[in-house]
């Protein structure tokens, strides 16, 4: 049986000057299954959730490659019956809660939009779904909550109501593009762990964009390494923590601070590691470039 | 399904405003009441044909009561006007307000006409723009924007007058009505009426002869809408929660307006407010050139003639308009931003 979600090859480029952003990049995800994309910025992991949720920027050109989702060839399909299979089947949770909601719409509707518009729910039916929602991400009170607007809630519980949203239609697949990075350390390990605890709840494909390996080896089950838009390690979690077989990961791993030693721990990625995986990638689109 | 919140908002603006209301029209006041009194041409001079004595003149200067100090004319005048007595016009000999109330609903159902033309005009090409950016589309609504932004106008109504009035008259070039018509109106809102009454006869007659200048003042509105909100919407289609909408399978149109419309109009609100007074005051050289009875025609008829009452009284009336229309853009405000509330 092949993966829920499975991205073959995809290469895009920055239109005008042509420059790849994403190089060749393949990777699986199993229903069910929680995947970390792991890189610093810039190396494209957000990237790769935008392409497949269909929200490249317009500068942005899928130049070659494929992404199926539950088995559709998205690159390949309608602009609108993408559009809506996405909806139905996939979800977002963003980065920043504190952006990410409508400053000029009600709490509920934004969590059941899609089931209305998209899905055809009747109206009830969508708001019992939103309370029962907003109990799932804990939230206290949610009769009152679902009638407020975004700039009257705190940002760790826009965090929990976007959430709710991306679960709404029962997706079967979401990214999350580091859903903690604009909270605060405490709200973060509850975010964190609430992801968790859904995800495991709806069994719910999870594509965890991060540049923490820490989060990583709490959430995911595997990993796929971005260096420079290109995936130099693909790995269970447990045998990468054991040995990360690609020389950047190991740098990588041993640059993430450890709460035992953080002033010893605090090593910048050893610049001959950065060398060797550059050269990797320029050998990576000579060939590319020669193939066209 | 206005919330008890809101209501009470409103209400805060309405009270908050009425002070700095006053304190802005007495101000309009006396300013007005001192630059016609101090710029040459003296109305009683108008009047008296040639050769009229020295003593005819301080007689009807006294009976205007002209020969007084400045000061002691404005507090006699604005006595008068706490009691809703604005003078008697030099000119015709009758109320100042009146004639002013007489021609007030004219110029504002001309305004407000042109005001819902440059809206619709404007929202349409702003949302154009913004649905096909990036294309030749958006290149032309550019133009278009430019066109409309660098023609004042009064040169519109000269071109519409050439156009449609005299090359291909499909439009009345002069005037409120046609004045054949038997006219059943009580009000001086003949639009508003003719609706009320059925007379739809008369409300296309109406229609016919406020299309062109009212189309006229519309147009710079109608650019610096569409450029102004064109600009906003652009910058709302790349914020998170538009980007987030699209992933949850809404189209391109349903994203212009389910999403970013509402948080883009709000810079272009205060824009109108600002831009509705400048239409108003356009309506006096533009009833001028249509021959439409309104304020602004009046206004110039009385300068014309140095009716300082009557002069004062329009001034103070269009202050009014202007102090109105920007309370009830703060209102509209609050209305449409949940952030206002609740402060």
């Amino acid at each position: 049986m092949s993966a829920f979600l499975e991205i073959e090859g995809l290469s895009a480029v920055l239109a005008g000057t042509g420059a790849r952003l994403l190089r060749s990049v393949s990777l699986a995800v199993d229903t069910g299954e929680v995947r970390g994309l792991v890189g610093e910025s810039g190396a494209g992991k957000s990237m790769i959730g935008k392409a497949v949720l269909g929200i490249l920027p317009k500068a942005v050109r899928v130049a070659e490659g494929a992404i199926r989702l539950d088995g559709h060839d998205l690159l390949a399909m309608r602009p609108a019956d993408r559009r809506r299979l996405i909806g139905s089947v996939a979800a977002l949770i963003p980065q920043d809660p504190l952006t990410a909601l409508n400053p000029s719409k009600r709490i509920g509707p934004q969590i059941t939009d899609r089931l209305v518009d998209i899905l055809g729910w009747g109206k009830a039916d969508a708001q019992a779904r939103a309370l029962e929602l907003l109990g799932e991400v804990h939230i206290e009170d949610p009769e009152r909550v679902i009638g407020r607007y975004p700039h009257e809630l705190s940002g760790g519980m826009r965090q929990r109501i976007l959430i709710a949203s991306a679960f709404a239609a029962e997706p079967r697949l979401i990214i999350a593009d580091e859903p903690t990075t604009a909270l605060d350390v405490t709200v973060q390990k509850q975010i964190l762990k609430l992801i968790g605890e859904m995800q495991a709840h709806h069994g719910t494909a999870l594509v965890f964009v991060t540049h923490d390996l820490g989060v990583v080896s709490k959430v995911c089950q595997s990993l796929s390494v971005l260096y420079a838009g290109k995936v130099v390690e693909d790995a269970r979690v447990a045998d990468f923590f054991a040995a990360p077989r690609h020389a950047y990961s190991r740098a990588l791993l041993a640059a993430t601070p450890k709460y035992t030693d953080p002033a010893a721990s605090l090593q910048p990625v050893d610049p001959s590691v950065i060398e060797a995986v550059t050269a990797e990638v320029a050998v990576a689109d000579r060939e590319w470039i020669h193939g066209r | 399904m206005l919330s008890g919140s809101l209501s009470v908002l409103l209400l805060r603006i309405v009270l908050g405003r009425l002070a700095t209301m006053a304190i802005t029209l007495f101000g309009v006041a006396v300013i007005v009441f001192v630059v016609i009194r101090v710029v040459p041409g003296n109305p009683v001079a108008m009047m008296l044909p040639p050769g009229a004595t020295e003593a005819d003149i301080a007689r009807l200067n006294a009976l205007y009561g002209l020969d007084k100090s400045i000061p002691e004319q404005f507090v006699i005048w604005l006595g008068g006007v706490v009691q809703g007595d604005f003078g008697t016009s030099i000119s015709t000999r009758q109320p100042v307000l009146d004639l002013v109330l007489g021609r007030l609903p004219a110029t504002l159902e001309l305004s407000i006409f042109a005001l819902v033309l440059a809206v619709i005009i404007g929202g349409v090409m702003a949302l154009t723009g913004t649905r096909f950016r990036g294309t030749r589309t958006e290149g032309a609504v550019d133009v278009a924007n430019g066109v409309g932004l660098s023609v004042p106008d009064f040169l519109w109504g000269l071109v519409f007058i050439l156009l449609f009035g005299v090359l291909w008259p499909i439009f009345h070039i002069s005037g409120r009505i046609s004045p054949a018509l038997d006219l059943p109106f009580v009000t001086q809102f003949y639009v508003f009426e003719s609706i009320v009454r059925l007379r739809f006869d008369l409300w296309w007659d109406l229609l016919t002869h406020m299309f062109m200048p009212a189309l006229a003042l519309a147009i710079p509105l109608a650019a610096i809408i569409s450029q102004l909100l064109k600009q906003s919407l652009k910058e709302t289609m790349h914020l998170d929660y538009v980007v987030l909408a699209r992933t949850k399978g809404y189209g391109e149109n349903r994203v212009i307006v389910g999403e970013a419309l509402r948080n883009a109009v709000l810079p272009t609100l205060t824009l109108i407010g600002v831009q509705f007074t400048f239409l108003i005051g356009g309506t006096v050289i533009i009833e001028r050139l249509f021959s439409y009875e309104g304020l602004g025609n009046m206004a110039i008829d009385a300068v014309i003639n140095r009716d300082l009452p009557l002069i004062q009284g329009i001034v103070i009336v269009f202050a009014l308009i202007f102090t109105v229309v920007n309370l009830i853009v703060d209102m509209l405000y609050a209305v449409l931003n949940p952030r206002l509330r609740h402060a």
